[in-house]
């Protein structure tokens, strides 16, 4: 009962009439077809490319490289922004080169990685990696920084070292935070997979939907987009749900402090 | 030899116009074993320094502070701050399970003694039945509870709070002083008070150091010997406890307005 009310009737059924539209515009115009083919048949098109196991295989090599690029950047964000966040030097000495770094499109550095790296996979997650680190990396270093001193001061006067007040004070005080940046920097590395297997690519979702674009298929090329859709989709409600658990305290205090 | 012992010990404060300020002028004091004994001073006049000092989470600026015939370079082993901010100092990712079983496993307890350690204190300070609630879920006077059962938790040798009810309101505040009271006889801690409360200091001590203004020293050492147990209403109304109570308020009545 709660479910069915809870679903978003509204927002389905707008979703619905879109496609709805899309459907009848596309049958009324042919000339527009190579451009808007029916939905009907962009779905067509992805059931056949679904079960001749093509974009399946296109889809996995996307998913694999997200998540290496992914993982490997909030590996190296989370330690050094607890770095950067903890040891004030470090911070002086690296903060002017974060904030020019980091406003820039991560997309610019596509053409140096494939001039250090070449076409391949190494290319292409490490600029995953490039790009989704920074969200992470400046969260973190805000949560670290924005810790309250007696937490700080509570481990050591229960005489913790250095290490296990990181770890058990610094860490969890620091990680809505963090959680935050980890949410922004899934989103990127997913736009960094996508464009960097469109530029340089000859396996993935990226490569596979400019591949069908050039070969004048528009049908099966938004069949590539709705799968690039749902796998976006997919990873951000898995890390929502990973992410209600994880954090289920932080939600409790916000919704009380609200209250 | 006394558990805790503080000599000339004084600290100054640079300030942001390069000036430095003296927060302590230069106090000597000893505490005994199983001492119940207070610091009472008006507002702003470095209490909390002074005991963030003893507590070794800062350096002195001349002076030492030894316990247990150590000398405090760092926070000491055998001694546990209690902050007055619960709100800042307690763990709101860990239930009250959590953070009182932080206090065993910080000093080094195996993880299935500590759970039921701490389950134990949680009883004693009142809690039962909250074990599994978050600190934020709790009114201030519980959350206290939960600071004051973690640090006990780490069995502290001597325990030092800083105005631990000063936020809390006045019934509550009661209620706390008397649950202190009451596992300060039965776990012997030696407990270094700061209150700007002067009843409060009477009610709680077995002496008690009236403070100057900043920089802080000690004016007046005064015994507050009424039989233990004691009780708020009838300690509370002897004549010698407002006599008390009147004498200290002139001490720091005199030295009139900063």
């Amino acid at each position: 009962m709660n479910r069915w009310r809870a679903f978003n009737w509204l927002g389905w059924s707008s979703f619905a009439l879109l496609l709805l539209l899309w459907e009848l515009g596309s049958r009324a115009t042919p000339k527009l077809q190579l451009y808007f083919p029916p939905v009907s048949r962009i779905f067509a098109a992805l059931i056949d490319a679904l079960s001749a196991g093509s974009i399946v295989q296109h889809l996995l090599v996307t998913l694999v490289r997200f998540a290496e690029g992914f993982l490997l950047a909030a590996l190296l964000a989370v330690l050094f922004g607890v770095m950067l966040g903890y040891f004030r030097f470090l911070h002086g000495l690296l903060a002017t080169l974060i904030e020019l770094l980091r406003p820039m499109p991560s997309v610019a550095i596509i053409p140096v990685a494939i001039l250090l790296l070449g076409i391949g996979d190494g290319m292409i997650v490490s600029v995953t990696v490039y790009a989704s680190v920074w969200p992470i990396l400046v969260n973190t270093i805000d949560g670290v920084r924005n810790i309250d001193r007696t937490l700080i001061d509570t481990g050591r006067t229960f005489g913790l070292s250095r290490w296990r007040i990181l770890w058990q004070i610094i860490l969890p005080g620091a990680s809505p935070y963090i959680v935050t940046g980890l949410r922004i920097g899934l989103s990127i590395a997913l736009i960094l997979v996508t464009t960097a297997e469109m530029i340089a690519g000859s396996k993935g979702l990226g490569f596979f939907i400019l591949d069908e674009e050039r070969a004048m298929n528009s049908a099966n090329m938004y069949a590539g987009i709705v799968v690039v859709a749902l796998l976006g989709y997919g990873l951000n409600r898995l890390f929502l749900l990973i992410e209600t658990r994880a954090m289920k305290w932080r939600h409790g205090m916000m919704a009380r402090q609200a209250a | 030899m006394s558990i805790l012992e503080v000599h000339a010990l004084s600290k100054s404060y640079r300030q942001a116009g390069g000036d430095t300020t003296l927060a302590i002028g230069n106090i000597t004091c000893q505490v005994e074993a199983g001492e119940f004994v207070s610091f009472v001073g008006p507002s702003g006049c470095g209490k909390t320094t002074l005991l963030m000092t003893i507590a070794g989470l800062l350096a002195p600026s001349s002076g030492r502070v030894i316990v247990n015939g150590k000398e405090v370079s760092g926070p000491p082993a055998n001694l546990v701050l209690l902050f007055q901010e619960y709100n800042k100092s307690l763990f709101a990712w860990r239930s009250v399970l959590g953070n009182v079983r932080f206090g065993v496993e910080a000093r080094g307890a195996a993880a299935p003694a500590a759970d039921a350690k701490a389950r134990k204190l949680i009883a004693l300070v009142g809690l039962k039945g909250f074990e599994s609630h978050y600190p934020w879920e709790l009114s201030g006077g519980m959350q206290q509870r939960v600071a004051i059962a973690r640090a006990l938790a780490y069995e502290p040798e001597v325990l030092l709070m800083d105005e631990p009810f000063g936020s809390l309101d006045a019934l509550t505040r009661l209620e706390l002083e008397d649950t202190l009271l009451r596992l300060w006889a039965e776990l012997k801690t030696t407990i270094l008070f700061i209150t700007h409360d002067i009843e409060e200091a009477i009610y709680l001590s077995d002496r008690i150091w009236v403070l100057s203004r900043r920089p802080s020293q000690i004016v007046q050492e005064i015994r507050s010997d009424f039989p233990r147990p004691r009780h708020q209403v009838t300690t509370r109304a002897e004549a010698r406890f407002m006599a008390l109570r009147n004498d200290i308020y002139r001490q720091i009545g005199n030295q009139g307005t900063p």
